[in-house]
């Protein structure tokens, strides 16, 4: 087992952990936004030990091509929680109970359409 | 060194396993869109660890395109959720 083998072994098995804590997470939190959290960090984390344990194996040339799919997971994952996170505040699936402060509930910081808590009449999406 | 590889995947089809529980059982559509991205990461993984018991680069382009196609399709089907109908 060279050193190679060794830190290799170590960033895989630490990846797929982190993998599994993440999947753990998103099987028990309360409401979307927990998960999405469960969803997006450990899991980036996971998969960019897995990659960085792989790349080390490689030649350099397949080695920077999976470090630059970590990269790309690393700048998409917060943009994929903005997307599905601002989906299910405004779809109400937010547990109030959960919250300690909202801070897009103040008419300042809302873009366009209020929140409806209450659901609406159907049918009238933008 | 074989045994390194199998215990990872072993551990990633757990967390596999635990993301089909809540795609399954998600109560809302964004759940569901959320465990998705959550399997293509999975197989990204997946097929990185495969990479790296071949040792051969010939399997990376995969690796960049399930990335990419995952984060566009669930950057899409959020949208798609947040025009559409009632989610409880």
């Amino acid at each position: 087992m060279t050193v190679v083998d060794v830190v290799t072994a170590v960033l895989l098995l630490g990846g797929a952990l982190s993998c599994l804590l993440g999947a753990l997470g998103l099987v028990r939190f309360p409401d979307v936004p927990a998960r999405l959290q469960a969803a997006t960090q450990p899991q980036t984390l996971g998969m960019v030990l897995i990659l960085v344990g792989t790349a080390i194996r490689l030649e350099f040339e397949s080695a920077a091509t999976l470090l630059l799919v970590a990269l790309f997971q690393i700048i998409t994952a917060p943009v994929i929680s903005q997307i599905v996170g601002r989906s299910a505040y405004r779809a109400g699936t937010l547990r109030r109970d959960d919250l300690v402060v909202d801070e897009l509930a103040d008419p300042m910081a809302r873009d366009d359409a209020p929140v409806r808590d209450e659901p609406p009449d159907s049918g009238r999406g933008r | 060194m074989i045994v390194v590889f199998t215990v990872t995947l072993a551990i990633l089809a757990a967390a596999a396993l635990l993301t089909m529980v809540r795609l399954l059982r998600g109560p809302t559509t964004l759940d569901r869109i959320t465990a998705l991205d959550v399997l293509v990461i999975l197989v990204v993984c997946g097929v990185a660890v495969y990479v790296a018991i071949n040792r051969d680069g010939s399997n990376i382009p995969l690796v960049a395109a399930v990335a990419l196609i995952g984060f566009v399709g669930s950057a899409t089907a959020a949208r798609l959720v947040e025009r559409g109908e009632r989610h409880r």
